[in-house]
């Protein structure tokens, strides 16, 4: 990967650039759905909807994904390292169960993304959001045949986790 | 080359030519894709033209509803499809390693998938002509609720799926180009290449790249939204009360306004996108060719960035008419004028760049030098423009198209084509002939002038745009330029087919190019042409100086390389 940087007597960076530039790149988006966000709410059929307790105990899966790959991270054994990977893919995964839950509990609500526009911004962001989630389970997988690339991969799931809980409580407050 | 990099040299024709990982390939494959779609998107704009000249002559095949579909993607194919596919992916492939001495781009995996991703992008804008109701028809711009509402106008509903796919498509793949050119500019320079020794082509690509990334999620966010109200009833775009086909639709509250703010803020920055690199290409073209260095460097740097910024918060200008707050107006107009300042000094450096310069006209030259005048000329109508007082009145109007085909369409185009006969021999080992490329030239320059010039003329007599037909008595003085601009826009688009028989015939008829043809100084010249995989065989080259060393008097030659070692009694150069 790092053929140039090398040849030219430089060490490849553990956070990789591109890593740094696609995180920027992400942030904006999240920061445009939050700033239409605000356009949004100012207009009269703005009704908030009261989120199931389920999405703030979701936060605590994401949690449990970070931790989970920071351990895998610094665990310099192969085992360890897997096991600690798998941990973390686990966490990744019933956080995306427990999404389709709050989705599945607000649809028996009766609240669907059409019914209030506070509603239609919870569910666009729950699936942006599951989106780079997938990707970041796509990057374990790179992460466990690519030592090397953990790092970066630890740092983009902590940036999702970090996202997710700013928009929850945004969303929550504003 | 390093043995790393020698391991991994294409072997079959596939991996060499197709699923090609080498940046030079991946950049001649997006210059090539830019000139497919380039043909369509040229053959769109020769639909239009002759409706306007002789409304009704196309018969049954141009009815309002195609026109505006025309429109539409003639607009969006030329925007995204060619002028940032042959510029930004194409000249940013080709050129970015040669540039910074790097053996290729820092993400080569990365840098394949980036074109297989626009590969199927550009086939679902091409198939969404034939998918029922045609092609999309909201405009480039795609506004709601045209485009948000399947029973708008038959364009609403296919294809305007396909085309939200196809950008979403568009967006992936710039963003996968972005990053490569960002890590690679930053981190694969060669020893000695600093970062103000790099040539501006370098500096604007690495801007554009940082723009691109910072403003795309801005559409992208737009987009999906717009996705949810096509498709799930949501409305965030969608006003209350709208009637269609004596039917209330149930949408409330929602604002589209909201989305043309989402639209213009990557609009108005990916002008910048496009534009810069042309710039870049002419100020590193013009100084081999009038044997100077670019006049004021590191004021160059500093106004690009200067602009690059500037075009981020700017984009309300382009919705004056919306009727947002005066005061809101006021501020956009303040700095959208602002950017007149480091606009007139990149502006006057690329001018004065020439002074004293032993100019020889080739053909990359003349494209390098009519591209300021393009600048001058659109830069001019861009005053009145961004004032919102002279917008009311100029916003609906032809004097918007011509200004804006000035700028994203003259200046990129000029700036592609300097760079394509400048950079040729480097491509393929050939020269492209001098004698088609005046032609090709002389058609293209006196073509476009005439036509976007004369555009804004209409412009003032009120001639509103993306209408079917001119039908207003007070528009009639100026709707007979309509036959002199559709014969000069179909000079414009002759004069490309020379160029195309020139450019395939050039690739194995070509007179043979030495290494290094023009006697320029940047790095890319201390290669053999085509550069082999890897770039340079043997180690990568240690830079000695920046790329524009020449007019060096009372030597041997005029110029030296880039990563020459001084000569005994060289001195080295003045500040730059």
């Amino acid at each position: 990967m790092h053929a140039a940087a090398m040849a030219a007597g430089r060490r490849a960076p553990t956070v990789p650039l591109g890593l740094v530039g696609f995180l920027g790149t992400t942030i904006m988006l999240f920061t445009t759905f939050a700033a239409s966000y605000l356009v949004r709410r100012t207009s009269a059929d703005w009704r908030p909807v009261d989120l199931p307790l389920l999405a703030w105990a979701n936060l605590a899966l994401l949690a449990g994904a970070s931790v989970t790959l920071e351990w895998a991270c610094r665990s310099a054994a192969r085992e360890t390292r897997g096991k600690w990977l798998a941990a973390t893919a686990l966490f990744g995964l019933a956080f995306l169960g427990g999404q389709t839950l709050v989705l599945a509990q607000l649809r028996a609500a009766g609240i669907f993304a059409q019914t209030s526009p506070h509603a239609s911004f919870f569910v666009v962001l729950s699936l942006v959001h599951g989106v780079h989630l997938v990707g970041g389970l796509g990057a374990l997988v790179y992460g466990a045949l690519r030592p090397a690339a953990l790092r970066g991969c630890a740092v983009f799931w902590h940036t999702i986790g970090v996202i997710w809980l700013a928009l929850l409580v945004f969303i929550s407050v504003m | 080359m390093s043995d790393a990099h020698a391991a991994h040299a294409p072997q079959s024709f596939w991996s060499r030519y197709v699923f090609s990982q080498d940046h030079k390939i991946i950049g001649l494959q997006y210059l090539i894709t830019a000139m497919v779609m380039a043909l369509v998107a040229a053959g769109l704009a020769v639909l239009i033209r002759i409706q306007l000249a002789w409304p009704g002559s196309l018969g049954i095949m141009m009815t309002p509803e195609t026109y505006i579909a025309i429109v539409t993607m003639h607009g969006s194919l030329m925007v995204f499809f060619v002028v940032s596919l042959a510029l930004v992916s194409g000249f940013g492939n080709f050129l970015i390693p040669l540039h910074v001495g790097a053996r290729d781009m820092a993400y080569p995996f990365l840098n394949m998938l980036s074109y297989w991703v626009i590969v199927p992008a550009c086939l679902l804008m091409l198939i969404s002509f034939f998918v029922p109701g045609g092609a999309a028809a909201a405009g480039w711009t795609s506004y709601p609720p045209l485009s948000a509402l399947k029973e708008a106008v038959p364009g609403s509903d296919w294809g305007q799926t396909l085309w939200l796919l196809a950008m979403a498509l568009f967006i992936v793949s710039f963003t996968m180009g972005g990053l490569n050119y960002l890590t690679t500019i930053l981190n694969c320079r060669a020893p000695g290449m600093s970062m103000m020794r790099m040539p501006l082509s370098t500096w604007t690509f690495l801007i554009s790249a940082v723009l691109g990334l910072l403003t795309f999620p801005a559409l992208t966010a737009a987009a999906v939204m717009l996705l949810f109200d096509r498709h799930l009833g949501t409305s965030f775009f969608l006003p209350s009360g709208m009637v269609i086909g004596g039917k209330v639709l149930p949408h409330e509250g929602g604002t589209p306004l909201l989305f043309q703010h989402l639209f213009w803020f990557l609009g108005h920055p990916e002008v910048y996108v496009l534009v810069l690199p042309a710039m870049g290409i002419a100020f590193d073209v013009n100084s081999a060719m009038s044997r100077r260095a670019p006049f004021g460097y590191k004021v160059t740097v500093v106004s690009l960035l200067v602009a690059a910024v500037l075009s981020m918060i700017v984009w309300g200008h382009h919705m004056f008419t919306t009727g947002m707050n005066p005061y809101v107006g006021e501020y956009f107009s303040i700095m959208t004028v602002l950017i007149t300042v480091p606009f007139a000094v990149i502006g006057v450096n690329l001018i004065a760049s020439l002074f004293k310069g032993r100019i020889k006209f080739t053909t990359a030259s003349l494209f390098g030098l009519g591209l300021i005048s393009a600048i001058g000329l659109g830069g001019f109508g861009g005053l009145y423009l961004g004032t919102a007082a002279s917008d009311l009145y100029f916003h609906e109007t032809y004097f918007v198209v011509g200004h804006f085909h000035m700028m994203i369409g003259v200046v990129t185009f000029f700036g592609t084509f300097a760079g394509l006969y400048f950079w040729f021999p480097k491509m393929f080992g050939r020269l492209m002939n001098e004698r088609l490329g005046r032609v090709h030239f002389w058609l293209t320059i006196v073509g476009t002038f005439a036509t976007f010039l004369l555009m804004h003329f209409q412009g003032m007599g009120h001639l509103v745009r993306r209408t079917f037909e001119s039908a207003y008595d007070f528009q009639k003085p100026v709707t007979g330029m309509h036959y002199a601009i559709t014969f000069f826009s179909v000079m414009a688009v002759a004069g490309q087919f020379v160029f195309l028989y020139n450019f395939f015939r050039s690739i194995w008829r070509g007179e043979k190019a030495a290494r290094n043809p023009w006697n320029a100084a940047g790095l890319e010249w201390t290669t053999e042409s085509p550069a082999p995989h890897g770039n340079w065989r043997g180690p990568v080259p240690q830079v000695q100086r920046w790329a524009y060393e020449y007019g060096r008097n009372g030597h041997a030659e005029d110029f030296q390389l880039q990563a020459e070692p001084d000569r005994v009694g060289a001195t080295e150069p003045a500040a730059h």
